[in-house]
């Protein structure tokens, strides 16, 4: 790991403060994809800002929407009484996510933020990577590109975004609140994610100097959700494909409003308001869901090896629709 | 290769390759633009013993255990995250030590394997372990044992799980068996002693729930 310099401000001001005030900075939260980056080569900052002390771990309910602090731990995120009442899709989301360990170590914001595990770009080795090398190519491309993208990728990457928080917060609409030089904004999450087009190390609208300092979750209609992930093996394994599916019913089983959002098959979780629109005023059951899941697919562009993605993306929009329709 | 394993133990052997390849990564990177290495100070309590220290920013919480304070009962196993053998208790949360940097917990209380059991006589879950044949080859079981003491606080303390999100959780009646294995699947055993593992944790955690009067 390339050496470089520390510091651990307790104020926001003075942590945006001391990120401008030298080059290659970067924040640190939990540490627990960054840390790694770092050990890999592909993140080699000059100085860390350690912004795990700044007071901006609170989860509090305001007027219209519960607002998550960018420092809040994955665990008590999951954990915390207004998420089980009021969103338990997210706490569903978050512990089908990482290890324990990692739950207890991972920040909000870092969760966000973390990059993608397409095995071309977490490795130095191969040379290249557009994301990691900006015109250097894609080696998953032509490579083993089993988990990789079905849906939004381009000639320049097809990495997916590897989350499952971020893809329950999208199917809840969230909006994520940062601030910078420039003062305080927020941003709907469908808009705050970039797809790679031809500038694939663009991620993010994260300005320079931007610090994430928490997320907003809208309140809604009580309603059933479901968060359903596919993978590997049964614990502690990215998503092949995943699906956070929100339903809103009437007495008679008709649907008002359902948001879907799909993770593992795209570079950010996927949303297809085409296919929520389809599916108002049906009534909830297997024929309208498999009908909204083909226009969610419509389009996808498999490679080599991830042509199962399409059927499975498919069949778990289905199953998340269904789960959530039975708790709705 | 295979003459130098005759002639070194292996742990020699071992250190001989770390230091060439940490000489090898010290070449291959550049400093820092002021040409110095910057050093942070910092102080941890580690078993109850306080420490001053004064290290690069970069060695992580895993390696100042192991190679600056010689406390080898955390164990190296993947370093990235994966498989939960440096697990280690920060005021009583478990994390993996091989992602955190030992600065960033300045101030803090860290134990180890060899802070858990009191003299001579066994933490339970180390008892438990022992008793249930939870380990075969033992290099995963340090982290095993510190990941389930932070496992069952959690438990206690109403946390959730994705199998109790489902099944429902009550730390009254004790932990079933996929319950443990969901809770501990930070944990990984090349061995596959995970029956005699999740027994083990099952038998401690049935004893404290009786003691709670159940």
């Amino acid at each position: 790991m390339r050496p470089f310099g520390y510091s651990r401000p307790t104020q926001v001001a003075e942590a945006i403060a001391q990120e401008r005030r030298q080059p290659e900075t970067k924040f640190l939260g939990g540490g627990t994809n960054l840390v790694d980056l770092m050990k890999m080569g592909v993140e080699h900052p000059a100085h860390l800002v350690d912004i795990t002390r700044l007071p901006l771990a609170q989860i509090q309910e305001h007027p219209n929407a519960i607002r998550i602090g960018a420092l809040a731990r994955n665990s008590e995120v999951a954990a915390h009484p207004l998420i089980l009442q009021k969103h338990p899709v997210l706490s569903q989301a978050i512990l089908a996510g990482a290890s324990p360990q990692i739950r207890n170590m991972a920040t909000t914001g870092g969760n966000l933020l973390q990059r993608t595990r397409c095995f071309y770009f977490y490795d130095p080795s191969y040379t290249e990577c557009n994301k990691r090398v900006p015109g250097s190519g894609c080696a998953a491309l032509r490579g083993y590109n089993r988990i990789h993208a079905i849906l939004g990728g381009s000639e320049q990457c097809i990495a997916t975004y590897p989350g499952d928080m971020a893809v329950a917060l999208t199917a809840l609409n969230a909006r994520v609140v940062v601030t910078g030089p420039q003062g305080e904004r927020s941003i709907p999450i469908d808009q705050f994610y970039k797809l790679p087009g031809n500038t694939p190390h663009i991620e993010h609208d994260l300005k320079p100097y931007e610090l994430i300092v928490a997320v907003e979750i809208p309140q809604a209609p009580s309603t059933g959700s479901h968060y359903l992930k596919v993978r590997d093996r049964n614990s502690f394994a990215f998503a092949l494909v995943s699906v956070a599916a929100i339903v809103d019913l009437t007495a008679d089983n008709r649907i008002r409003q359902t948001r879907i959002a799909l993770g593992g098959v795209a570079p950010k979780p996927w949303r297809v308001p085409e296919a929520e629109e389809s599916l108002r005023n049906q009534t909830a059951g297997e024929t309208a869901f498999r009908a909204a899941a083909e226009i969610i697919v419509k389009g996808a562009a498999p490679h080599r090896y991830n042509g199962f993605k399409v059927e499975m993306a498919r069949r778990s929009t289905v199953r998340a629709l269904l789960a959530a329709s039975q708790r709705a | 290769m295979k003459s130098h394993d005759d002639d070194m133990t292996r742990r020699t052997f071992v250190e001989a390759t770390v230091a060439v390849a940490s000489l090898y990564g010290s070449l291959a990177e550049a400093a820092p633009a002021t040409g110095t290495i910057p050093t942070a100070n910092y102080s941890l309590t580690i078993n109850g013993q306080h420490h001053d220290l004064q290290l690069e920013p970069r060695v992580t919480l895993l390696d100042l255990l192991r190679e600056r304070l010689h406390l080898t009962g955390t164990k190296k196993g993947c370093d990235h995250g994966q498989c939960g053998a440096c697990t280690v208790l920060v005021d009583g949360v478990r994390v993996n030590s091989c992602l955190t940097l030992a600065v960033t917990q300045d101030g803090k209380q860290i134990t180890t394997i060899e802070g858990l059991a009191s003299g001579e006589t066994l933490h339970p879950l180390q008892a438990a372990f022992i008793e249930h044949d939870g380990f075969q080859c033992g290099f995963c079981t340090s982290g095993q044992i510190c990941s389930a003491a932070g496992m069952l606080k959690e438990a206690q303390a109403g946390m959730p799980s994705a199998v109790s999100l489902v099944a429902g959780h009550s730390a009254a009646a004790g932990l079933t068996a996929d319950e443990i294995r969901e809770r501990m699947a930070g944990n990984l055993c090349r061995c596959g002693a995970y029956v005699g593992i999740v027994a083990a944790i099952q038998a401690v955690d049935q004893a404290s729930a009786d003691r709670r009067g159940r």
